[in-house]
């Protein structure tokens, strides 16, 4: 599809075709729960392989990610780098795992290289570096970078007439970060509609409460008071994940910060909401548990 | 050399539709040709440095070549994390300017002065620093740049410097302009201490004593090849810049020379020290408060000259 052809589908208003479409029309919900069931299972597997830490901070952003990847973005893994595709930055780049599985079961690359993760030699560390994998948008793993990239990315587009948005995932703890706030503070005075925000609030950072470390409720109020359509939503919630990542631009002519409330460990009761996850590995029998609980074998 | 990037900016607008140049709320009227001509790719950034270098590294991601400008101590250590990473680990096509280089801000005291920059920047992978002579050397050098695929970093300073090239001379990334011609003493100049150089030179030449100078705009990659031919053919080496001696480009050299058997010349390095000026006075009075004039430099290469000039040149294989 050519970049003026977009163009036309974008004037009808007729939106991207998700790759998981439900017989009414609308997304099928079921057929993501599975696939974000599926994705929860190898990250625990994953990081049980690797013994590598964030396994709660990836878990808690598997819904918004299989959401993006499935059900909004306009993407095409047979060209990864189409000018006019839609980017997603995990700006919160220590969830790696739940950014490869997602690509990797979305068909950018083989399922069978996420066994090469964080292995010596790997292209896969446990940040993701600059072009490890097709449609790994941006290297990531220090906090507070993803938003001026995805900046620097939505101006480029206008400037381009590619009419792609932007989505970039943060961390709430990454919200400490002052370089976040600045990109907040510019978006908006250049009406940059096709950049979004989703923050994976989910109430921790690595050693806390988020809100007892830094003050940063009332969050969505923080984004809309600094010029952005605020949306507060169940971050596990997949409709209304598609429901309000796919509006976008929105109308109003400002960017979306969609304030995701999610569950650090989600999906694995023994690690929800234990902030001991954020540095912990399972081991074996762990593992076997959290399948159990997924309904994986 | 300030007004001339401006000048030329305005120029490779036309020539690359890809140009963009973000501001960090300096140069009040100093785009205004810039911005009549592509209102659409001029971009204030306000007072936000990190965000305005990572923004610069997402635009050139998506195929634009951004053009970042503030004052050099705002645009280089306030926002290092966004150039080592966004811009350098990415490896992609930013090219940021700092105006201001080393003492040109004297006057707006230690806030302003950056005198580490060449330091921190060029132990950084992917990016290439350069360090112009002159009001040519910057409009040679921002060319050069525009069509370098890498980061680079130019350090301007600031405006009305004396133009020390008449003509323009063949410019190449990484390759130091020989400026003037002589056999027993070497200047390297790298930045605005250009002029300071060629003057001393000349107070040389009054003293008897041939001294060549040479402008190392790129103090990295450093021109090896011209470091080899200098370290054989002189009797004394010095490096000249307004910025930090050790870390800047007397370190480049310094590292570089320790790297090798004993050389016929003696280093000798001239910038600023270990410490902040806590005292105000203009450019003038910084550099003579770090020794950085004319006729110290000069005294430094006659010192050096006449320490290693007696001895029988070796040749090490």
């Amino acid at each position: 599809m050519t970049t003026g052809e977009r163009d036309v589908r974008q004037v009808l208003g007729e939106r991207v075709r998700p790759l998981l479409e439900g017989a009414a029309g609308g997304p099928d919900l079921e057929a993501l729960a599975a696939m974000a069931r599926q994705l929860r299972g190898r990250l625990v597997q994953m990081s049980h392989k690797a013994g590598t830490a964030h396994l709660a901070s990836s878990l808690s952003c598997i819904d918004i990610l299989v959401a993006a990847y499935w059900a909004v973005l306009d993407i095409d893994p047979e060209r990864p780098a189409d000018p006019a595709r839609d980017r997603l930055i995990l700006s919160k780049g220590h969830a790696a795992t739940a950014l490869y599985a997602a690509l990797a079961y979305r068909g950018f690359f083989s399922t069978d290289i996420l066994d090469s993760y964080a292995v010596a030699g790997s292209a896969l560390a446990e940040h993701p570096s600059p072009g490890c994998a097709p449609s790994v948008e941006a290297a990531t793993g220090s906090l507070g970078h993803g938003l001026p990239l995805g900046l620097g990315m939505a101006f480029a587009a206008r400037l381009q007439r590619t009419l792609n948005r932007v989505y970039v995932v943060l961390s709430d703890g990454e919200c400490n970060e002052g370089s976040v706030w600045e990109a907040a503070l510019f978006a908006p005075a250049h009406a940059l509609d096709r950049l979004v925000a989703v923050i994976d609030y989910n109430k921790w950072q690595a050693t806390g409460r988020s809100e007892e470390v830094m003050a940063l409720r009332p969050l969505k109020e923080k984004w809309a008071a600094f010029g952005w359509s605020a949306h507060e939503i169940d971050g596990h919630d997949l409709g209304a994940l598609v429901r309000t990542m796919r509006k976008v631009p929105d109308g109003s002519g400002k960017p979306v910060a969609i304030i995701a409330h999610t569950v650090k460990g989600k999906g694995i009761s023994f690690m929800e909401d234990d902030n001991d996850w954020h540095y912990r590995a399972p081991d074996a029998d762990q593992v076997v548990a959290a399948f159990e609980e997924l309904g994986l074998r | 050399m300030r007004n001339t990037f401006a000048r030329e900016m305005t120029v490779l607008g036309s020539e690359h539709d890809g140009l963009v140049l973000l501001s960090g709320d300096i140069g009040n009227r100093l785009f205004d040709d810039y911005k009549r001509h592509f209102p659409m790719r001029f971009l204030n950034c306000g007072v936000a440095e990190a965000n305005m270098m990572g923004m610069a590294a997402g635009m050139a991601q998506s195929g634009l070549r951004p053009v970042v400008y503030t004052i050099n101590a705002f645009i280089t250590t306030r926002c290092f994390e966004q150039i080592r990473l966004d811009v350098c680990y990415q490896n992609v096509p930013v090219v940021i300017v700092g105006v201001g280089a080393g003492l040109s801000y004297a006057a707006l005291g230690g806030t302003h002065h950056s005198c580490e920059d060449i330091g921190i920047l060029r132990l950084l992978p992917n990016l290439t620093v350069i360090c112009p002579g002159d009001a040519t050397e910057v409009q040679l050098a921002l060319r050069a740049s525009l069509h370098h695929d890498g980061p680079v970093y130019i350090r301007l300073g600031k405006k009305g410097e004396p133009r020390v090239h008449k003509t323009p001379p063949e410019f190449t990334i990484g390759k130091g302009i020989r400026v003037r011609a002589g056999d027993e003493v070497c200047l390297l100049s790298t930045g605005n201490m250009l002029p300071v150089a060629v003057d001393a030179a000349a107070e040389l030449e009054r003293r008897g004593i041939s001294a060549e100078v040479v402008s190392m705009h790129t103090v990295k990659p450093l021109d090896e090849d011209l470091l080899a031919e200098s370290f054989w053919r002189f009797s004394a080496v010095v490096t000249v810049e307004e910025h930090a001696a050790r870390g800047g480009l007397g370190g480049s050299v310094a590292e570089w020379l320790a790297d090798r058997p004993p050389q016929r010349a003696r280093l000798c390095r001239m910038g600023t020290g270990d410490m902040f000026l806590h005292q105000a006075g203009g450019q003038d009075y910084a550099r003579r408060y770090f020794g950085l004039t004319s006729a110290n430099v000069a005294a430094s290469a006659m010192r050096l000259h006449s320490l290693t000039a007696g001895r029988r040149h070796r040749v090490f294989v």
